[in-house]
């Protein structure tokens, strides 16, 4: 996902100034992604010179308003039928440095886990405070309950994951500790 | 921490636990299930308790509700050493003072929903038609008053699970220990039993919950983490979300 497609979302609804885009996006997303009103000028900028948004006036108070043109609705429809692919996601650190990890000599990888499942446990327990306070408001606020539950999917998913990559270094540990995991197997036949 | 919820660390324990050990067998042959654990529970308090197969959890349960006893150390019940206590009076106490509640529901297909409810407090000795009325309340309070003379095959698995609550939380109880509780159930309504098991720890109970699932234990006040029947690390919520998140409304 990216700046660009948010604010051509925004601008679906009806032409909008650089700041209410701004604050609207960071309503919408839960405030998860804040942006400064500078990306937003730059990424109006690069719409317009793609041809997906065009400048609409100003409104009572003299803001700049833009709207989205032909094009951009195309391309907006484009983006909502398109599923994301794992490629357009970014690259998980916690997974490289596990990788690394496991390869470099001296690190204890089992702590390197338990540290960082403690932190991700601790994220896990302030997103369902969150979420609990937020399925007793009324009227309820479904784009922020979405965005905690995926939070928590996502902090429940890598706890497994941690929990696994221990479960695989204990196993790792037992094998290399057994005798028999260090004989060759038997050698059948003449040589 | 957000909203009204949670533990504000100023309430008396109900569950202390101090340098506690269980172990199997002697010798060579020796499993050490639990070593070590300094645990304290207050009025007001869940703790979750987490950590792989084998790695002592059930174990620690069964110590805390009297219902095994430790190899070493301490386990005390609102203050009353369960080791200085006879067999009877233990009996006693895990009636009147300590609720459980496992993913086996344990309750008797023969009894309704609210004589499942009494029948711990008719056991010790409390009239039938009084405990009747606190079984009422008890059902009440899992919003299960309208089923009360129904049987607990006629009940959804969501419904009997609340069963097993409000008999685990009926009378005085101060202690709640569930095990796994939400283990068959579909996701919405393991989250409704968490929430009920919650909201019993908010109005004062103490509460232990062991799961493996972390989504689960994030309901908790603290998550402790046990490996080889050692506790390795414990978290609490930073109450940073809000600034991580932007706050909201």
């Amino acid at each position: 996902m990216s700046v660009r497609y948010g604010l051509l979302a925004l601008l679906a609804e009806e032409p909008m100034y650089g700041n209410q885009l701004r604050a609207e996006f960071e309503h919408r997303t839960a405030a998860t992604w804040p942006l400064n009103v500078g990306q937003v000028y730059t990424t109006l900028e690069r719409l317009i010179r793609d041809g997906l948004v065009a400048t609409a006036g100003a409104d009572a108070d003299g803001h700049d308003l833009y709207q989205l043109t032909d094009a951009g609705q195309q391309a907006l429809t484009r983006w909502w039928d398109t599923p994301l692919t794992r490629e357009s996601r970014p690259r998980d650190e916690l997974t490289i440095k596990l990788a690394l990890a496991v390869t470099v000599p001296g690190v204890d990888v089992r702590s390197v886990v338990q540290t960082q499942r403690t932190d991700t446990m601790r994220a896990l327990q302030d997103y369902t405070r969150l979420k609990i306070a937020a399925d007793e408001r009324t009227p309820p606020d479904l784009a922020w309950v979405l965005v905690l539950e995926s939070m928590i999917f996502q902090a429940e998913s890598e706890i497994r994951w941690l929990d696994h990559c221990e479960s695989r270094l204990v196993h790792q540990a037992k094998k290399t500790r057994s005798p028999s995991a260090n004989n060759e197997p038997a050698k059948r036949g003449r040589r | 921490m957000t909203g009204q919820r949670g533990f504000d660390g100023a309430s008396a324990l109900v569950l202390e636990m101090i340098d506690v050990s269980r172990t199997h067998g002697a010798g060579a042959t020796a499993v050490h299930a639990l070593r070590g654990i300094d645990l304290l529970v207050h009025a007001g308090e869940l703790v979750a308790v987490m950590g792989p197969s084998g790695s002592g959890k059930s174990t620690l349960l069964h110590l805390a509700g009297g219902l095994d006893s430790p190899t070493g150390g301490t386990v005390l019940v609102e203050a009353r050493d369960l080791a200085a206590l006879s067999a009877r009076e233990r009996a006693r106490l895990r009636r009147r003072s300590v609720g459980y509640v496992f993913q086996e529901l344990n309750l008797i297909p023969a009894l309704t929903a609210a004589e499942n409810v009494s029948l711990p407090l008719e056991l010790d000795g409390i009239h039938a038609k009084a405990a009747r009325e606190v079984a009422l309340r008890a059902l009440d309070d899992v919003a299960l008053a309208d089923i009360a003379d129904r049987y607990p095959d006629d009940l959804s698995g969501g419904q009997q699970q609340r069963i097993a609550i409000a008999r685990a939380l009926v009378g005085e109880r101060r202690l709640l220990l569930a095990d796994e509780p939400t283990g068959a159930l579909d996701s919405e309504t393991g989250e409704s039993v968490l929430a009920l098991i919650r909201t019993r720890c908010d109005r004062g109970a103490a509460g232990m919950l062991v799961t493996h699932e972390a989504r689960h234990a994030a309901w908790a006040d603290r998550v402790v983490f046990l490996r080889d029947g050692a506790i390795v690390d414990e978290s609490t919520p930073s109450g940073g979300a809000e600034s991580l998140l932007g706050r909201r409304g």
